[in-house]
């Protein structure tokens, strides 16, 4: 196992709100790790400043050896040059839970853009590897189609295939089924199923602890900015040792 | 005096197709310019640091508070004084592209602003930098949300541009009055003028009819 992501004492603020109070978490290669937690309690903001969507305002996040976002020059936290940050997000691929194709753009133009633009590949092998991934969210045959032309699920599904083709090294998932009708829920869970059984190494905010117990290595109770509990889900969710956590799970359904 | 409107136009007509070339280069240069820089102004008014987008603010406001003739007649008679000569021509393009741009970086910004910021977040999540995010994923959007605007911009500027016979631009509408003063035939060469505006607008329009539906999404 080769330790892949490394956080240390995140912090993060809106203005005077402290969002997240000194996070650690450590992710090893092929670990599925889910984030659950009240609104507000801090996990969207985690994930986002994995790949510097938000800055942040102290702590470390080292991923695949590079530290994300900021460097230390002569003592002084420095924030990376636009340049380095774009490069460095490319070790991420993130799904939205508002889904974010390009509505301009058919399934297949999503997905090629930051192949052809970020990786600078050939147009024909882009194209290719493009429909490998939208084969294999079962997309393959809309490929043609624009976003407004298909489905909530199947927008998500494009969407997977978009970032998880430009093969990143950790996968975020931003509470990606929320927005989704409850017949299109499943369709997504299980591409991101089938993706975690192939060992891709992937961090989820999610509300479907189903899905939590069934597929994470490790589970992370966020409360508060910070983490409450962690380990493995089938422990955590059957005798959560913080009270907080067995509320949580009992106000989520989860029995 | 017995000649009819048809015979004068007739000897007239290559001094009215000058007007009109004229009319249609001076309106087609300020148009693009002033198209140019309104993106930069547009994107300096939505993305640019503090600095940099209040300068942008103070030249729209400005510019756009100001009559297009004081305009005109400031970048012809003023800034010879500060030893910028430009002759009537070029001044008369400068005032309008000046004019252009203001209006076309205020459309540029509310086009802009009316996409949502998850667009801007999912190009960067892909490590798009921002301007390839502006140029394959916003400007696009943008441009089409814009295009009705920019039609009513571009079809200002050609009636605007009117304005420069006052500074002695041999365009159409000074073309036909010069006419006029030889022939005493106001009415039928009025009317004729206005029909080639109309004509030059109609065109404009059909061209952003055009590029909006080249630009539409597929919903269905």
């Amino acid at each position: 196992m080769t330790q892949l992501l490394s956080i240390k004492g995140l912090h993060k603020s809106y203005g005077k709100t402290e969002v997240l109070k000194g996070v650690d978490c450590d992710m090893q290669q092929g670990d599925v790790v889910c984030i659950i937690g009240s609104s507000g309690s801090g996990k969207t903001t985690m994930l986002r400043c994995i790949n510097m969507l938000e800055d942040f305002d102290a702590g470390t996040i080292e991923l695949d050896g590079q530290t994300i976002g900021y460097e230390t020059r002569g003592g002084q936290r420095h924030r990376r040059n636009e340049r380095e940050i774009a490069q460095q997000r490319a070790l991420t691929g993130m799904v939205f839970q508002q889904f974010n194709l390009f509505p301009h753009m058919t399934a297949l133009d999503n997905v090629t853009l930051g192949l052809v633009k970020v990786k600078k590949m050939e147009r024909a092998a882009a194209v290719e590897l493009a429909e490998h991934w939208l084969d294999r969210v079962g997309l393959l045959a809309r490929k043609g189609h624009y976003p407004g032309q298909l489905s909530g699920g199947q927008q998500q599904r494009v969407a997977i295939a978009r970032a998880i083709a430009m093969t990143p090294k950790l996968m975020l998932f931003d509470e990606v089924t929320s927005a989704l009708d409850p017949e299109l829920v499943n369709e997504v869970l299980q591409v991101i199923k089938d993706l975690a059984r192939e060992g891709m190494t992937m961090l989820l905010v999610t509300h479907e602890m189903r899905f939590a117990y069934e597929v994470a290595t490790r589970v992370i109770f966020m409360n508060g900015g910070r983490i409450g509990e962690e380990g493995d889900p089938k422990k955590m969710f059957h005798s959560p040792t913080t009270e907080r956590l067995g509320e949580f799970l009992k106000s989520s359904g989860f029995s | 005096m017995n000649q009819s409107f048809l015979d004068v136009l007739w000897l007239a007509r290559m001094q009215i197709l000058q007007g009109l070339g004229m009319t249609l280069l001076i309106s087609a240069l300020a148009i693009v310019v002033g198209t140019f820089v309104g993106v930069f102004v547009g994107l300096a008014l939505t993305y640019g640091a503090t600095p940099l987008r209040w300068l942008a603010r103070i030249y729209t406001d400005f510019i756009r508070g100001t009559p297009v003739l004081v305009l005109i007649l400031a970048s012809y008679y003023i800034l010879g004084t500060v030893g910028v000569h430009l002759d009537a021509f070029q001044a008369g393009v400068l005032a309008l592209a000046v004019f252009c741009s203001s209006h076309i970086g205020e459309i540029v910004r509310g086009a802009l602003q009316t996409i949502h910021r998850g667009q801007t977040e999912a190009a960067k999540a892909i490590g798009l930098t921002f301007s390839q995010t502006f140029l394959y994923v916003l400007m696009p959007q943008a441009a089409r949300q814009a295009m009705p605007s920019w039609v009513n911009t571009a079809a200002e500027i050609v009636k605007a541009s009117t304005l420069l016979s006052v500074i002695g631009v041999a365009e159409l509408l000074l073309t036909n009055q010069q006419i006029i003063a030889r022939t005493f035939m106001s009415l039928p060469f009025y009317f004729s003028c206005g029909f080639l505006y109309f004509l030059i607008n109609f065109g404009i329009e059909r061209f952003g009819k055009y590029v909006e539906r080249r630009l539409a999404i597929s919903t269905n």
